[in-house]
C-alpha cells in the first residue's frame, strides 16, 4: 500500500539511516501505518517503533499529574504485547484531524474523558502494530502467521525469536488490517495490573522532567504583567520610572487590549520587581466593584425569580401546589465561594519566534483553543503556531479556558516586544490567587414535600450562578437558556426523585469564572448530598438505606451506584446509628460512595479517614485511579474546610497560601479506596472523587454535632481544622 | 484583537536593555561564587535576588520549582550547608560561603533511598512540588533515620502539594527509612 507518512518535526529522530514503523490514523480518519523512511505528509501517529525496539506511544492528552503518560500507554503496550519497561510516552503536537478528543472533536483534555475517549482508539492502534509485526516475521522466516507468539516485546515462531524492531522495515511496507481485533477482558496482562509504575516517576523525582516554566531558549527575555485590581478595568496611563530603578529591566508596554502593562526583565525576578514598580491610573467604569456580601446577597435574589426551567417536564411553577399539599417541607439554603484553582506550577507560557511564525511552550491542555487564539492575536495563520505541549504542573481546569487567557497574554507580550526573542510570561503565585477564572460562586435553595409516610413527593430546586459556558466557544453546551454545567449534579440525578422542578438563573459579574476540577459539581454534589441527608435525618432513615432504596437497579448508572456504595459500606464496616458521615455522587459517568470518619471536639475538626468506593468501569490502571481519588478527596477538603476567594469593592482580599491555605500534611486523613471489579467501558477518575468527600465530611460534622453546615468553606460555621 | 502595535523596533533583548538602562545600573550587578551540588559555578546577579532565580534563569537547574515566592509551600527547597532551605527567600548573597544541594545534586546513600522509595511507591501526580518533598524528606532522614508518624507530618509539614499525595509521600518516607537500615 501506498502511504503517506508525516516525519512532523515533533518526533524524536530514528537512529540515522533507519527506518521506525508509526502507525495511526490517516486524515480520513482510519488507521495506516507507514515507515519514517518515507517521505510524506499525512500521517501522525499513535505508536512508532525503532529498529531498536523501543516503543514510543504518542499522548493526545497533556499530563497534569492525572496520569496520562501511563494510561494511554498501558493501552497501547497491552494490545502490543510490548515489554512495558522499553515503551515511552512522548506528547502530540497540535493537530486536531487526528488527536481530537473523540468526545470533543476538539484537541483538549477535560472532563475526565481521556481514558474514556481513547480506550478503543488506542489499544486499536496498539492490536494493528502487533498484527504488522506478526506479518512481517512471518514473511520474513517463511512461517504462517499463527504459528507466531508475542510476549514482553519479543515475536517467536519454532526456534526463532526476535524484537519488534527486527520487523519493522518490512511491517512498514505492509497494510493494516482496517479493525484489528483486540483483546477480550480475560487477556489482558496489563490493564488492570497493579505491578505498572507511573511513566513519569523518575523525571519527576530527579528534576528533569520538562515543565513549561523550565523552558530557557537563547536571547529570551522574560514577562510579568499588572493586571487591574478590579476585574474588568483597563489602562489608561502609567509611569515606570521606578521600574527603572529596578536591575534588569528592559520596557514595560500597555498591552494592546489594555487588560494591563507588561513589564520585560532580563530573569523572572527582574520582570516581577519591575512590574511590582509600576504605577498605573486604571479606568474602572466597567469594572465589577461590588464587595463578597453584595454578591452574595445579589445570588440569594435571584433564587426568588428563577429564568429558566432546567427540567422540562417538570416546570418549577407545578411543583408548587404539591409542596403545599405534602404533610411537611424541609427548607434549606447554601452558598458557595469563588475559588481560585491554585496549581502550584503558576501560569506560565513562553512565545519563541520560529521562521514566519512561533512555537508556544506551554502545559497545553487545550491546543484547539490555545492555537486559533495565538494565531488571532498575532494576526498570523493557525498553521504557523507550533504547540510543544511540555509537562503540567498542575491544572483543575485552569488551563482549559474559552479566553485561553494567559496563553494570549504571552501572545500580546510577544507582539510588544518585537517578536524577535522569546519571551516568557510568568505568573506569580499573588497573580494567580488574584487573577480570575475562580470556580463560580453560587447559591441554591431547595424546598422538598414529605408525604405522612415518609416519601419525598415533591421537589422545588433553584440556584443561581454564573454561565461559564455562555458567551464564548462553549456556548453550543447551552440548551434553552440552561448551561448544563451549571445544573449538572442537581439535574439527571441518579436517584428517583418524583416532581422535581430545577430553577436556574445566571448570575453577571465581570469575575472571570472557569471550570475547576468536577465543574458543577463542586457544588450541586455537596448540597444534594447534605439534603438527601436531611431528608434520612427527618424521616429517621438510614442515610445508605434510604439512598439504596431510592436508587431503581433497572438503570444502567444506579446499578452501578448501587454497587459502589454497597462496596464502601461493606469496607467502612458501616452500622445503623452510624455517626460517620456518608455521600454518594456520579460524576463524569463514574459513581463514587464516600465514608467519612471525622473527630470533633468543640468546634476544631480533624477527619482521621475517609473510606471510597468508586465504579469507573475496567480499571486500567488501578493505582491511578487509587492516587486520582486520594488527591480529589484531599483537593475538596482544602476547599470546603477554608478555601474562598473574597472581593472588598470589587478587589480580590487573598494573596497567596498564607490566606488561601492549601491543606497540609498531618491534616490529611488516613483513606481508604476500593474499586468495583467491572468490564464496563471505562469512565473519568481525576474529578469524581472530588463531589462526594465535602458533603461526606460535613454529614459527619452533622452526626456528631447536629449543626448543618449550609455556606462554604466551613470556617463561616465556626469550624476551624486540624 | 486589532492591529498589534510595534512600540520599538528591536533587533534583540541586548538592544532593549540598552535602549532602556541607565547606564549606573549595570554597576549593581556583582558577580558571585557559588558551591552548587559539588562545583563552583560563577553567575552575575542583583543582590537581593533570590537564590531560587539564579537556580531556575542563570544556571538552568530548573528542578527547582517557584510555588508562592514567601516561603510558604516549600517547592523550592535546596539543601544549604545540609539543611533543607526554602532558596524563594534566600539571597544569592547570602549563600556564597555555603554547599548548596539542589535535586539535580542530590545523589547520596539518603537521597538514593528516597528517590527509590518515591518510585515504588508513585508517589508523584503533577510533579512540580516533589522536587521540594524529596529534598525536604533528605533532610528529615538525614537528621532522623527512623523517624514517627508524627515526626514526618511535623517535618513535612511546611511542604505543599496540591496534587495531595500526601499519603504517599508518608508511605515512602517510611519505605527510605526501611531501606537505609537495610
Amino acid at each position: 500500500m501506498n502511504i503517506n507518512v508525516s516525519r512532523r518535526g515533533f518526533l524524536k529522530a530514528s537512529a540515522a539511516g533507519t527506518t521506525a514503523l508509526l502507525v495511526g490514523i490517516n486524515a480520513k480518519g482510519v488507521l495506516a501505518a507507514g515507515s519514517t523512511a518515507t517521505a510524506a505528509t499525512d500521517l501522525n501517529p499513535f505508536v512508532k517503533i525503532d529498529a531498536d525496539g523501543t516503543v514510543t506511544v504518542i499522548i493526545k492528552h497533556f499530563e497534569m499529574g492525572q496520569g496520562t503518560t501511563t494510561g494511554l500507554t498501558t493501552l497501547v503496550a497491552e494490545e502490543l504485547d510490548a515489554n512495558w519497561d522499553t515503551v515511552v510516552p512522548e506528547f502530540a503536537p497540535a493537530d486536531v484531524e487526528r488527536y481530537k478528543n473523540l468526545f470533543f472533536g476538539a484537541q483538549g483534555t477535560g472532563g475526565s474523558t481521556s481514558i474514556a475517549n481513547s480506550f478503543m482508539q488506542y489499544r486499536e492502534a496498539g492490536a494493528a502494530a502487533r498484527d504488522l509485526l506478526v506479518r512481517a516475521a512471518a514473511q520474513s522466516w517463511g512461517v504462517d502467521a499463527s504459528t507466531i507468539t508475542v510476549e514482553n516485546g519479543m515475536l517467536s515462531s519454532g526456534g526463532k525469536s526476535g524484537h519488534f524492531g527486527e520487523f519493522v522495515a518490512i511491517a512498514a511496507t505492509l497494510s493494516p488490517v482496517e479493525k484489528p481485533a483486540v483483546k477480550t477482558p480475560d487477556q489482558f496482562k496489563l490493564i488492570g495490573s497493579d505491578k505498572l509504575h507511573r511513566k513519569d516517576n523518575t523525571g519527576k523525582t530527579n528534576g528533569t522532567a520538562m515543565f513549561a516554566m523550565d523552558v530557557n531558549l537563547p536571547g529570551m527575555i522574560y514577562a510579568a504583567i499588572i493586571r487591574s485590581p478590579k476585574f474588568g478595568g483597563t489602562v489608561v496611563s502609567f509611569d515606570d520610572s521606578a521600574a527603572k530603578d529596578v536591575g534588569g529591566f528592559i520596557a514595560a508596554q500597555v498591552l494592546p487590549n489594555k487588560a494591563g502593562v507588561v513589564a520585560f526583565g532580563k530573569n523572572t525576578w527582574a520582570a516581577f520587581q519591575a512590574r511590582d514598580a509600576l504605577s498605573v491610573e486604571w479606568d474602572f467604569s466597567a469594572a465589577e466593584t461590588r464587595s463578597t456580601d453584595a454578591m452574595i446577597a445579589d445570588h440569594v435574589a435571584l433564587l426568588d425569580a428563577p429564568q429558566f426551567d432546567a427540567n422540562h417536564e417538570v416546570p418549577l411553577a407545578s411543583v408548587t401546589p404539591i409542596l403545599e399539599g405534602a404533610a411537611k417541607t424541609i427548607d434549606a439554603q447554601f452558598t458557595f465561594p469563588f475559588l481560585a484553582h491554585a496549581p502550584l506550577e503558576p501560569e506560565n507560557c513562553t512565545i519563541e519566534p520560529v521562521g514566519d511564525g512561533v512555537r508556544v511552550h506551554d502545559g497545553c491542555q487545550f491546543p484547539t483553543l490555545t492555537r486559533p487564539m495565538v494565531a488571532a492575536t498575532l494576526g498570523i495563520d493557525p498553521s504557523k503556531v507550533e504547540i510543544r505541549t511540555l509537562y503540567a504542573g498542575g491544572s483543575f481546569g485552569r488551563r482549559a479556558n474559552a479566553a485561553s487567557d494567559y496563553n494570549v497574554e504571552a501572545a500580546m507580550a510577544f507582539a510588544v516586544s518585537g517578536r524577535k526573542v522569546p519571551v516568557k510570561l510568568v505568573w506569580s503565585r499573588e497573580d494567580d490567587i488574584k487573577g480570575g477564572y475562580y470556580r463560580p460562586m453560587s447559591a441554591h435553595r431547595a424546598k422538598i414535600g414529605i408525604d405522612a409516610d415518609g416519601k419525598i413527593v415533591g421537589w422545588d430546586h433553584r440556584l443561581a450562578t454564573k454561565s461559564i459556558a455562555k458567551g464564548g466557544p462553549f456556548e453550543m453546551m447551552v440548551q434553552n437558556g440552561v448551561d448544563p454545567t451549571s445544573v449538572e449534579g442537581v439535574a439527571e440525578s441518579l436517584y428517583t426523585l418524583p416532581n422535581m422542578g430545577i430553577g436556574l438563573s445566571d448570575f453577571t459579574t465581570a469575575v472571570p469564572i472557569n471550570w475547576w476540577r468536577s465543574v458543577g459539581h463542586t457544588h450541586t454534589g455537596f448540597v444534594m448530598e447534605s439534603l438527601m441527608d436531611m431528608v434520612a435525618t427527618e424521616t429517621g432513615q438510614d442515610p445508605i438505606d434510604m439512598r439504596l432504596a431510592m436508587l431503581d437497579p433497572s438503570g444502567a448508572n444506579q446499578a452501578r451506584m448501587i454497587e459502589a456504595i454497597k462496596l464502601v459500606r461493606e469496607i467502612s464496616g458501616w452500622q445503623k446509628g452510624d455517626k460517620r458521615g456518608f455521600a454518594a455522587h456520579f460524576s463524569f459517568n463514574t459513581c463514587v460512595a464516600v465514608v467519612a470518619d471525622v473527630t470533633v471536639e468543640d468546634t476544631t475538626v480533624h477527619v482521621n479517614k475517609l473510606f471510597m468506593a468508586v465504579e469507573c468501569g475496567v480499571a486500567i490502571n488501578p493505582d491511578v485511579i487509587r492516587a486520582q481519588m486520594e488527591g480529589g478527596a484531599g483537593y475538596a477538603l482544602s476547599a470546603i474546610f477554608r478555601n474562598e476567594v473574597t472581593l472588598t469593592d470589587g478587589e480580590v482580599d487573598q494573596y497567596n497560601f498564607p490566606d488561601y491555605e492549601l491543606l497540609r500534611n498531618p491534616e490529611m486523613p488516613e483513606i481508604e479506596v476500593a474499586i468495583v471489579s467491572s468490564n464496563n467501558a471505562p469512565t473519568g477518575v481525576g474529578e469524581p472523587g472530588v463531589p462526594p468527600t465535602g458533603p461526606a465530611v460535613a454529614n459527619a460534622i452533622f452526626a456528631q454535632t447536629g449543626k448543618r453546615i449550609l455556606d462554604l468553606p466551613m470556617t463561616k460555621a465556626g469550624f476551624d481544622f486540624v | 484583537m486589532g492591529q498589534i502595535p510595534v512600540y520599538r523596533l528591536v533587533t534583540c533583548a541586548c538592544v532593549m536593555i540598552a535602549h532602556n538602562k541607565p547606564k549606573e545600573r549595570d554597576e549593581a550587578v556583582m558577580q558571585y561564587q557559588l558551591k552548587i551540588n559539588g562545583e563552583t559555578r560563577t553567575v552575575d546577579a542583583e543582590p537581593g535576588t533570590p537564590l531560587l532565580w539564579v537556580l531556575r534563569d542563570e544556571l538552568q537547574l530548573t528542578g527547582t520549582k517557584f510555588g508562592c515566592g514567601v516561603a510558604y509551600c516549600g517547592a523550592c527547597t535546596v539543601h544549604v550547608d545540609g539543611y533543607p532551605t526554602r532558596s524563594c527567600q534566600t539571597f544569592v548573597e547570602d549563600a556564597v560561603d555555603s554547599e548548596i544541594t539542589t535535586i539535580e545534586g542530590a545523589t547520596d546513600k539518603v537521597a538514593q533511598a528516597v528517590q527509590e522509595a518515591w518510585r515504588e511507591k508513585d508517589v508523584v501526580q503533577c510533579g512540580w512540588c516533589q522536587s521540594g518533598q524529596i529534598m525536604s524528606a533528605i533532610g528529615l532522614l538525614t537528621e532522623n533515620p527512623k523517624p514517627t508518624d508524627d515526626d514526618i507530618k511535623d517535618y513535612m509539614n511546611g511542604n505543599a502539594c496540591r496534587c495531595v499525595t500526601y499519603v504517599r509521600i508518608n508511605e515512602a518516607i517510611k519505605l527510605a527509612s526501611q531501606k537505609l537500615e537495610a
